[in-house]
């Protein structure tokens, strides 16, 4: 664990983006910036960019503060606020690390929201934590946009025509208010390319995992991928060149007939290729990874990646249609498909991705994503006749991860799929 | 049902008749009769009546019913009710309901309408997407869609159209139906002894798994009885429940709660029913919207709807002062995240307004309530010693 970590290009970029934004968030003032605190699903960073808007991503700063290990003490100190143990530690943790001063993962303080704008896409604790955040930033606006589920695996012109009137009548007018900058469509639309264009490529990369073996592990290295298409840098010229650079470079991988890359260097072998449902864990996520890496087990999918965007059937942003397209894009997150949807689509990544296996990392305080992973992997299982493997962690809350226990239930997991491939073998 | 004990025992039956057996009376008196069932907290009733349609609450098992198969779709931190639902349905006493309701509670809730969809349970299955935006204009329509679609289910079935008339007509009867259910709650603000909060339980949890009309004839009985003094009054604090919105504790803690020393003069345990404030208009051209105007201009304060506008804690605050309440009990149902992430809200306004409450978890199957019952009794002791005036409310 000591090694440090191998930093390809892509990665140099994306970090450099990432500080850039920090920085300006730390200067904001002096930069004349508003800011915009927002969620990941259902992101609308074109148009937070369209009113020059900085983005603050609360659930982002929970798990950098997670991977820094100063999580637990920010859940400590909104339990010690009447914040119950049993809710999602997202919240607890961003709200811990208000009181404790809001330093973000840079060190540096995150500056106190103009907007903190509700996209309320597939999860329902978002509203109640800008209701919490309300509170505790009375002057910020509050800006909500009800993003209706999609019940019956569809988006009707109904519910597109429901979130367009929101944009028209709600958020574009309180977005000009508070940034005193005047709704410019020329611009969103110019934005929206550059979207589309990241779309194409990101889908690419996580296509790549078709090969054999796989260049990439699309959950633990897929959640440093999807960091600039979700965190605000989607619609910049920025995260064009990022995807493109990372897209090159396995591409060299799979010439080379090259594993993934972790913590540790190369994966050897490829062993077991897995599709995984659910968020990773953070506060241990390097432990967590190494199970999998040990065994030779790589994820050749993830639910979890599609969470700020499902753009594997797809779906675009279209500049030709801007609020239309916005709107398509909060319900076509992950969290805001049914049941019926998600397991469609996850048993459409194991039949493309030729999965051995699935997995589902159920978390204690994210019921948008556990609350029925169960009934899923029956039914995946049913259909497919994969092993499936049942883990439980948290987001951010080292109290629920069990270094042991998850070892344990991965290890009889793999043993289980090393039979079944041998028996394979002799029936073959 | 002559007296108060025998209407009172009446309703006892039909609140926790797990097999929803006058539902299934009632659909079988009459051809293309439709039953649906709505889970907490909210759903109009009257689009179901007016086409020909039974509402049938589901809050779940409670502790009547042993947990088998549900425990299987649900890992163990997930709240109580959703699993009890699947047991309920698994095991049949379900069987002669149509469709399903789903309003947009929580994450859990709205899953689960999705297991539905994936097992193809009922003709129908429709989660309600409550809307988040209050403009008339905005959210009220798709308000006014949603119910639609709903009507749309149950018309296929039942084959009856929706007309102005029927629907005037059925948001009449839910006026009376609501009216009539204040009208308990304010003589229970008075005169608590004459009906004990359980009783009232019974009486409102009854008027979900029956026809509006019959219902309407029970609360009148029951309000010309309580009308009158009635039972002895002792001497307990007042006190207002908030957080028990959806997954309903069990009959015993609700029983426990008084027994401990506090008169419940207002709670959300059954908050459907009381939802809406007021009448809805009932004389008018377009009834769908004046469901969606009251549900945008006149719907109770609940964890489920987006307050920003309109702050919980100030409605609640509001509540223990009209009903002279002495403070207020949180009582939420283990991991249930609407009722948990409002606990700081409320609790850290309460703190600056000087209302006292206790806070505690129960779950719809624990039947034990010792330290909950010591921990209430505590509660009203500390306030009966202090003896301070009821709060105001500024905002």
């Amino acid at each position: 664990m000591s090694q440090e970590a191998i930093k390809e290009r892509s990665m140099i970029l994306q970090k450099e983006m990432v500080e850039g934004l920090f920085n300006d968030l730390a200067n904001a003032k002096e930069l004349g910036k508003k800011v915009c605190y927002t969620f990941v699903p259902g992101n609308l960073s074109e148009l937070i960019r369209t009113f020059d808007l900085l983005p603050v991503y609360p659930e982002i700063n929970a798990l950098q503060s997670a991977m820094r290990k100063k999580s637990a003490g920010y859940i400590k100190e909104a339990e010690k606020n009447a914040h119950s143990e049993d809710v999602c530690t997202y919240v607890k943790c961003d709200v811990g690390m208000l009181m404790k001063g809001n330093i973000g993962p840079t060190g540096q303080k995150i500056p106190e929201p103009d907007i903190l704008l509700l996209s309320y896409t597939g999860c329902f604790t978002f509203m109640k934590w800008f209701e919490t955040l309300k509170r505790e930033y009375p002057n910020a606006k509050v800006i909500m946009i009800h993003t209706p589920y999609q019940e019956n695996a569809k988006m009707t012109p109904q519910m597109i025509e429901y979130m367009v009137k929101q944009f028209k009548e709600e958020v574009i007018p309180q977005m000009e208010a508070v940034s005193g900058i005047k709704y410019d469509e020329n611009k969103l639309k110019k934005i929206l390319e550059y979207s589309k264009e990241a779309e194409d490529w990101i889908t690419k990369i996580f296509d790549t995992t078709k090969h054999r073996p796989s260049p990439i592990d699309a959950y633990f290295a897929g959640v440093y991928y999807i960091g600039p298409i979700n965190i605000g840098f989607r619609g910049t010229p920025e995260a064009v060149e990022y995807y493109k650079e990372l897209y090159n470079e396995i591409q060299e991988r799979i010439k080379l007939g090259l594993g993934p890359i972790t913590p540790e260097g190369e994966m050897k072998e490829e062993k077991y290729r897995l599709v995984v449902e659910g968020p990773p864990n953070w506060t241990n996520f390097r432990e967590f990874w190494k199970i999998f890496y040990d065994m030779g087990a790589v994820i050749v999918a993830s639910s979890y990646t599609k969470v700020g965007g499902v753009y594997d059937l797809g779906w675009r942003h279209d500049p030709s249609r801007p609020l239309e397209t916005l709107s398509e894009y909060c319900m076509n997150c992950y969290t805001n498909l049914n049941i019926p949807q998600r397991i469609s689509l996850l048993t459409k990544c194991i039949e493309d991705y030729q999965a051995d296996g699935y997995i589902t990392n159920s978390i204690k305080s994210c019921n948008s994503f556990s609350a029925g992973q169960l009934a899923m992997m029956r039914e995946i299982e049913d259909k497919l006749e994969v092993p499936v493997g049942f883990i439980e962690s948290d987001l951010v809350d080292p109290r629920y991860f069990s270094y042991s226990n998850i070892k344990n239930r991965l290890e009889s997991y793999f043993q289980m799929l090393a039979q079944r491939k041998t028996m394979e073998k002799t029936e073959a | 049902m002559n007296n108060l004990a025998e209407i009172i025992a009446a309703c006892k039956d039909l609140a926790f008749d797990l097999d929803f057996k006058r539902a299934k009376q009632w659909k079988e008196e009459k051809a293309n009769r439709v039953v649906v069932g709505y889970l907490p907290i909210y759903f109009p009733r009257e689009v179901i009546h007016a086409v020909g349609g039974l509402p049938v609450a589901i809050f779940g098992g409670g502790d009547r019913k042993q947990i088998i198969k549900g425990d299987a779709y649900y890992q163990s931190y997930i709240c109580h009710i959703p699993r009890s639902v699947i047991e309920l349905v698994l095991d049949k006493h379900t069987a002669h309901f149509d469709g399903y309701i789903f309003p947009s509670i929580c994450d859990v809730i709205r899953n689960l309408s999705g297991i539905f969809k994936q097992q193809n349970i009922g003709k129908f299955v429709k989660y309600m997407d409550f809307p988040q935006n209050f403009l008339p204009q905005v959210g009220g329509v798709f308000l006014q869609q949603e119910m639609q679609h709903v009507v749309d289910y149950i018309t296929e079935i039942s084959g009856e159209k929706l007309t102005t008339e029927k629907l005037n007509h059925s948001i009449s009867l839910y006026n009376t139906n609501r009216r009539l259910i204040e009208f308990i709650y304010d003589i229970r603000e008075k005169y608590p002894w004459r009906l004990s909060i359980e009783d009232v339980y019974h009486i409102i949890r009854a008027g979900t798994v029956i026809p509006v009309e019959e219902h309407n004839e029970i609360l009148e009985k029951v309000c010309a009885f309580i009308d009158q003094e009635i039972g002895k009054p002792q001497d307990k604090i007042k006190v207002v429940i908030s957080g028990a919105f959806c997954e309903q504790p069990a009959i015993g803690l609700i029983r426990a709660i008084e027994e401990a020393g506090c008169y419940v003069v207002d709670d959300d345990y059954q908050l459907g029913s009381r939802m809406i404030i007021g009448d809805i208009d009932d004389k008018t051209d377009n009834p769908l919207e004046a469901l969606s105007n009251a549900y945008i201009k006149q719907s109770q304060y609940s964890s489920s709807i987006y307050d920003i506008s309109n702050p919980k804690e100030y409605r609640l605050a509001k509540i223990v002062e009209k009903r002279k309440a002495d403070g207020v009990i949180f009582a939420s149902a283990s991991f249930c995240d609407p009722s948990l992430l409002d606990a700081p809200i409320f609790q850290n306004a309460f703190d600056r307004m000087g209302i006292r409450y206790i806070a505690f978890q129960y779950s719809e199957n624990i039947n034990q309530f010792k330290v909950i019952k010591e921990q209430v009794g505590a509660f009203s002791d500390s306030i009966k010693l202090w003896e301070d005036e009821p709060m105001t409310v500024n905002d």
